[in-house]
């Protein structure tokens, strides 16, 4: 049964995507390590760590892509999940520092020294077993999204209010995480970590591989979401986006069908940030702001919503343009990312894959083949209409 | 003719042959002039006042040499000259400020800045420059007689004819309780006309009595007094005397304390509350202009926080324009900044409808993101104009200061703002209620198909009802920019708190938006105390969540077939 959801999975499109990144993991790495230097192809230490981040954004693009292109659930929140997966593993790290630390206490991390700490909090023990460690990165957001949307989505709670309120949930958690007594580092967070599984963090053969890692959970990201979106399920989820109060006098029972999209989504989403820690070194309470959350979400919307590879070229399209705007020329990259959200919602409703899509159907009228129209059956046709209140007479 | 001038020109006369050849003659003549002048209009000024001031200085100056029963006398004979400059002479003296110069025995203040220090005249206030350690003596006091200067000063002060030195030395009384100071009190409160004061001194005398040897029944009346007295100083000074006193009277003085908690516990209410209504008035402002175009358009305007934020840049630009076109005019630069901000933030509204939110009606999620992207801009827009940096805006005299209301205390901005807020939504109310663009608009709202089809032109209504909210925002601006920082970020401050407001109170009626508001501002500053600010928000913020699974459409819900989409 698994080999045949797997198979169904693995549409032609996805199959190709999880063939690049199977081969982005392979030679990243080796361009790195193992071309020497001065080499054209060789890839420089710090470009490492920045690509691995890129591809985070995407797994984590990938996981609102989930809930708000195939479901039509508006997360304004998924910065929590993604914040709360990296603290779980900053907290695994900050458990290896050991006696390394300033204050060289065995157990406690420097910040508790600091804070006059006796002894560490409950919700610390575990945490320097991997394996805990690696279960609270997808349990804690996991948890958190099946209470929240336990309770909205059974009391339908839908459209904007719903992503008002899931953007009040990261704003309280942002509130709760700048507070020192909560035991989690306060306005610093978690840093200066050492190890990972006995490996050094800073060390290029360990970036190198977190890379690897990093492109091949984007790649299982794209396995899961496109076996559940080519499944009956991933059917009604549509439906649920299309005509929620259709199909629940159908039979269906969409806030259960909402739900699983929103725990999976946010499970991806921790899987994102805990692999996002290490590369990048440091996890603080700025990474639950709202505006990360919105700035996810115009991610997916520039790549394409409600398509697989969409949100992933857009997720790498926007940071690395961010990356470069940011250090050439710092002051418009407000202007540009804003101009962007406008661009991409009043122009580009599909986002760059919808453009493509657009142009391969005009080639193929031209032909005047209509086998190769382009017939994505989750291209968002018409359900624009469908959403929110009519149109005013113009 | 007056030596002190006359040794000013000798002085000069002396620096002049210190000079280089160069300038000494021209120094030499410039000080022939100011000999001259100094010869010719002393008598002018004034030769009582000269002899006065030069008889004030002699007397400071005797404070120098001699024992320190000769600085007792001297300082007798300043007192006895009720001169104002007394008190503070008498305050450095006592704290050890007060040194004589050793080249010509002048008694001067001496602060220390950094090795040096810097000398002032107890005379008329001048600037003396510094000086090193080495060339001045200070002039030493003992305990009997910073004992004398403080029933001195007290004496000086308490019959003051001016108000506010008398209450800081009744205050300044109530803090020592100085038994010393008892027949002087008394003195003083006989001819007190001030309530104020008056119930200062009282209270000082009260203490004063408790600390003293007494009469039971004396101190029973003191006791009352303090009771009587109701404020939060009061109950310490009883808790500071319950375990002094004698056994008779602690029952007294407990009861006392315990009343005196339960009527503080009332006041901190009437605190509480008057904080809470100040912030809700904020909130207000700040929401109801969401709660309009969210409300008739089911627009979500992500870049209404940058609307308040224009306000409050329009409020700054106005009191630059005013300073440097009519400078008499600063303290009424709100009545110019209230309207240039509505037009100003209603013209960027109508320009945002017209030019993005118009394509996305009907896909309010769209909406959101675009208007965020909006609002980026709009922010990097301000900072690439203005800069970064907070912007100060003066604030009119009549706003600034605060006022005492019996035992509350209060901003006289946080009063205008909440004035302001009832006012803007009086008006608001009035607009919708009672003209035919407010009867346009919540046609629109209930059903704007059958409105459309009854003839409204529901687009110019949207642009209107854009106008009219971006515009209601930009006054929240004026408000904000009196009590924040006018930076490029003022609006993303108060964004989430205003669609918590819209959210708990429900679109499409004011009221709603009256009641979110009340309830949230008054609910945050009475968690505050328990809580901290900061737990406070999170707990709102918590509540709200549960709250509106509850209610999926806040508390005052439109009804009807045309709300369900």
């Amino acid at each position: 049964m698994i080999t045949q959801l797997l198979f169904r999975a693995l549409d032609r499109k996805a199959i190709w995507l999880v063939a690049a990144l199977v081969f982005i993991a392979i030679a990243v790495p080796v361009a790195n390590l193992w071309i020497p230097e001065g080499n054209p192809l060789y890839l420089p230490n710090y470009a490492v760590p920045l690509f691995g981040k890129y591809l985070n954004y995407a797994l984590l693009a990938l996981a609102l892509d989930l809930v708000w292109g195939y479901c039509g659930i508006l997360s304004l929140g998924h910065a929590a999940f993604f914040s709360l997966g990296g603290y779980a593993m900053g907290m695994y790290l900050m458990r290896q520092i050991g006696a390394r630390g300033v204050y060289a206490n065995p157990v406690l991390p420097d910040f508790m020294v600091f804070l006059n700490y006796k002894d560490l909090p409950w919700f610390w023990n575990g945490f320097d077993l991997w394996w805990f460690a690696f279960i609270m990165v997808l349990f804690v957001p996991g948890l958190l999204a099946f209470g929240f949307g336990w309770f909205a989505f059974r009391s339908r709670v839908t459209g904007v209010y719903l992503s008002i309120i899931t953007q009040a949930m990261t704003y309280a958690l942002l509130l709760a995480f700048f507070r020192n007594d909560l035991g989690l580092g306060g306005n610093n967070g978690l840093t200066d970590f050492k190890d990972i599984l006995g490996f050094n963090v800073q060390a290029p053969a360990t970036r190198a591989t977190l890379f690897a890692l990093s492109a091949l959970f984007l790649a299982l990201g794209v396995i899961i979401c496109s076996a559940i979106v080519n499944s009956k399920l991933g059917k009604v989820m549509v439906a649920v986006r299309d005509g929620e109060s259709r199909t629940r006098f159908l039979g269906w029972r969409p806030e259960n069908v909402k739900l699983f999209a929103f725990v999976v989504s946010a499970m991806l989403a921790g899987v994102a940030g805990a692999l996002y820690v290490p590369q990048v070194g440091i996890i603080n309470p700025g990474e639950f702001d709202p505006g990360n959350s919105i700035e996810a979400v115009i991610w997916v919307a520039v790549g394409g919503r409600g398509t697989i590879i969409g949100p992933i070229v857009g997720a790498v399209l926007v940071n690395a343009g961010k990356s470069v705007f940011t250090g050439a020329f710092p002051d418009f990259w407000l202007y540009c990312l804003g101009g962007l959200f406008i661009f991409v919602t009043l122009f580009m409703p599909k986002g760059i894959v919808g453009l493509f899509a657009r142009v391969r159907a005009r080639k193929g009228k031209e032909a005047s083949s209509a086998a190769e129209s382009g017939e994505d059956p989750t291209t968002l046709n018409n359900s624009t209409k469908s959403l929110g209140k009519p149109e005013p007479a113009e | 003719m007056n030596p002190g001038d006359g040794s000013n020109a000798v002085a000069l006369l002396y620096l002049s042959y210190t000079g280089d050849r160069a300038t000494k003659m021209a120094t030499r003549f410039l000080s022939l002039i100011a000999f001259l002048l100094a010869v010719v209009f002393a008598p002018m000024i004034g030769t009582s006042a000269a002899l006065a001031q030069d008889d004030f200085a002699a007397q400071v100056n005797a404070l120098g040499p001699g024992s320190f029963s000769d600085r007792e006398k001297a300082m007798n004979v300043l007192v006895a000259t009720g001169d104002e400059r007394v008190p503070p002479v008498l305050h450095a003296l006592s704290d050890g400020d007060l040194d004589t110069r050793t080249a010509d025995g002048k008694v001067l203040f001496a602060s220390k800045v950094g090795s040096d220090f810097a000398l002032k005249d107890p005379v008329d206030g001048t600037d003396l420059g510094t000086a090193p350690s080495a060339d001045i003596e200070k002039v030493k006091s003992n305990n009997g007689l910073r004992g004398k200067i403080r029933t001195a000063i007290g004496k000086m002060t308490l019959l003051s004819p001016d108000g506010a030195a008398r209450l800081s030395a009744a205050q300044n009384v109530l803090k020592n309780a100085d038994p010393a100071m008892l027949e002087l009190i008394d003195q003083a409160l006989a001819t007190e006309a001030d309530p104020k004061i008056k119930s200062t001194m009282e209270l000082a005398r009260a203490v004063i009595v408790l600390k003293t040897e007494g009469t039971l029944e004396a101190k029973r009346a003191a006791v009352e007094t303090v009771t009587s007295h109701g404020d939060r100083a009061a109950q310490n000074v009883l808790i500071n005397n319950l375990a002094g006193a004698p056994d008779e009277l602690k029952p007294l003085i407990q009861s006392g304390i315990d009343r005196l908690n339960s009527e503080l516990a009332i006041w901190d209410v009437g605190q509480n509350l008057l904080y809470g209504i100040s912030l809700s008035s904020v909130l207000l402002l700040a929401a109801i202009g969401l709660a309009i175009t969210f409300g008739v358009m089911g627009v979500i305007n992500m870049a209404h926080g940058e609307m308040v934020m224009l306000g409050a840049y329009t409020t700054y630009a106005v009191q630059l324009l005013l300073q440097a076109v009519a400078p008499g005019l600063m303290e009424y630069s709100l009545a110019f900044a209230v309207p240039a901000a509505f037009l100003f933030t209603a013209l960027v509204g109508v320009a945002i409808e017209r030019g993005i939110i118009r394509w996305l009606y009907g896909r309010p999620l769209e909406t959101l993101l675009a208007t965020w992207g909006l609002s980026l801009v709009l922010q990097q827009a301000v900072r690439t104009i203005f800069g970064p940096t907070n912007k100060p805006v003066t604030p009119p005299t009549w706003m600034s200061g605060t006022f005492d209301l019996w035992n509350l205390s209060f901003t006289w901005n946080r009063l205008w703002i909440i004035v302001f807020a009832i006012a803007v939504f009086a008006i608001l109310q009035i607009i919708l209620n009672r003209t035919p663009l407010g009867l346009q608009m919540r046609a629109v709202t209930q059903n704007r198909r059958m409105a459309s089809a009854m003839g409204i032109r529901t687009p110019f209504v949207d642009a209107m009802t854009f106008a009219l909210g971006s515009g209601i925002a930009g006054l929240a601006g004026v408000a904000l920019s009196q009590i924040d920082n006018v930076s490029p970020n003022l609006g993303q401050g108060y964004i989430i708190d205003s669609f918590m407001v819209v959210v708990f109170g429900g679109v499409g009626n004011l009221w709603g938006t009256l009641v979110g508001a009340l309830t949230l501002g008054v609910a945050n500053k009475f968690l505050e105390p328990y809580a901290g600010a900061v737990l406070a928000k999170i707990v709102i913020l918590v509540l709200i969540i549960v709250f509106i699974q509850r209610r999926p459409r806040g508390l005052f819900a439109l009804k009807g077939r045309a709300i369900e989409s």
